[in-house]
């Protein structure tokens, strides 16, 4: 008989026993051996139905495919851009990719993109080695104005963007801040009067810090009225 | 050695924290009786130099110092010596058995593991920090890793010695060992001193308890952080 050892939304630590028996199935970030299925990273537990999986509450960006990231222009190449994605592993931006003109072979690429530009990116392929290739061919992509940066754990962002963006808009419409989120846990945040820019970043900071908390949408808001 | 304040299979008192140091990936404080140890994590990120990294896995490296006035004898020169580089290797190994980086090829995991206080068994609690350090850095791992010393004063076999015991004028033999929580398998083990082999089985049988109860405190700590 199958049995659940932890709760649904408990955090488990790496080699704890999340269930016994073989009918529940181990899915991202947890294994089976034997008769059992434990936990490989520090999280949240999540069951749906027979599927365990840890959601993680810590570690660095990993890039995924369709993924809509901030990075940051590390260093121009021959053909295209070099990307800092703030994760272990840099990105390429082709010409062909990130210029919608025709661009002459040889052609000084400084004068789209200059070292040390943000810009938002998806990723459209990422290798077994983690080569990352991205594009900015997309609604929203493109080169960013220069804002506040604010990093945050990406395992967070989810919580940041909040569901269908209720979180975000809720610190746009208290602030009047235009925010840009990636994936990649990089913030730009914008607003005409500072004072209103900082308080969208401390809540931001607020979000990440209380991000394993429910009912976190009510809680923000209540402390946006406040300022 | 007949010892007064504890029992022989009994540990000093442990005090454990995860989340200190803000700037690294992961990070965290064991402290067991008088000896301290802070681990910090940084990582996945680019290896330098380029030499070192592996396409096929990421690669874990650490560094063990100890705080110059961390002693209760002279003055220790900071930085690397002998001893310093064969503790880390032997933490390097101890802990590379149980991280699995192979989502990470051509990247690095540093483990920084700094002792500001030491009343011996330093690599034992260096180990058992950076275990919890690991898993609040969000790195996958197959288990936790509990490390204690054990070892023979006199006549008595004895669990977590300090150092007036292990500078016994009885004879002393210290045993420093790292076990997993869930297979038992031990991935460190050094012996300085004489020993029969009855007595080794004896102290290895304390070993294993000892290093359970440290993995439960280590889990305690890293869930703790999250409430």
């Amino acid at each position: 008989m199958s049995e659940l050892v932890i709760k649904d939304k408990d955090v488990v630590t790496p080699g704890e026993e999340l269930a016994k028996g073989m009918d529940y199935l181990p899915s991202t970030n947890t294994f089976r051996e034997g008769e059992s299925i434990y936990a490989n990273k520090l999280g949240l537990l999540r069951v749906e139905g027979k599927v365990l999986k840890v959601v993680p509450l810590s570690g660095e960006y990993a890039p995924k495919t369709d993924d809509t990231i901030i990075c940051q222009v590390k260093d121009i190449l021959l053909s295209g851009w070099n990307l800092n994605t703030f994760s272990p592993y840099t990105a390429v931006l082709n010409v062909k990719d990130g210029v919608s003109t025709f661009v002459k072979r040889g052609a000084d690429l400084s004068r789209f993109y200059q070292v040390g530009d943000y810009v938002s990116v998806r990723i459209f392929n990422v290798t077994s080695q983690k080569l990352i290739d991205v594009s900015m061919r997309g609604p929203g992509l493109g080169k960013l104005d220069a804002a506040r940066v604010v990093r945050v754990n990406s395992n967070k962002v989810p919580r940041i963007i909040g569901k269908q963006g209720s979180m975000v808009s809720l610190i746009k419409e208290h602030t009047g801040a235009s925010i840009n989120v990636g994936q990649n846990g990089v913030i730009l945040v914008k607003a005409e009067d500072p004072k209103k820019e900082i308080i969208a970043v401390e809540a931001i900071k607020k979000i990440e810090a209380e991000a394993h908390h429910a009912g976190l949408t009510e809680t923000i808001q209540q402390w946006l009225v406040k300022q | 050695m007949k010892r007064k304040d504890r029992k022989e299979d009994e540990l000093r008192k442990i005090e454990a924290q995860a989340g200190i140091v803000k700037n690294a990936t992961g990070s965290a404080r064991f402290k067991i009786g008088k000896t301290v140890a802070l681990a910090a994590v940084y990582g996945p990120r680019p290896v330098f130099p380029r030499f070192l990294q592996n396409p096929k896995r990421g690669i874990l490296r650490c560094h063990y110092t100890m705080l110059p006035f961390s002693g209760m004898g002279e003055r220790i020169r900071p930085g690397q010596n002998r001893r310093a580089k064969e503790i880390s290797l032997v933490t390097e190994n101890a802990l590379s058995q149980v991280v699995d980086l192979s989502a990470f090829p051509n990247s690095v995991v540093d483990v920084v593991i700094e002792i500001p206080e030491a009343d011996a068994g330093t690599r034992c609690a260096g180990i058992s920090a950076a275990s919890m350090a690991l898993a609040d850095a969000g790195i996958p791992m197959k288990e936790l890793i509990g490390s204690v010393a054990v070892g023979r004063v006199g006549e008595s076999l004895l669990v977590d010695l300090d150092y007036n015991e292990e500078a016994s004028d009885e004879g002393a033999a210290d045993i420093p060992v790292a076990m997993f929580e869930r297979t038992k398998a031990i991935s460190l083990l050094q012996l300085d001193g004489l020993l029969t082999k009855e007595q080794l089985d004896k102290v290895l049988e304390l070993a294993e308890k000892a290093c359970l109860e440290v993995v439960a405190i280590q889990r305690k700590a890293l869930k703790e952080q999250y409430q």
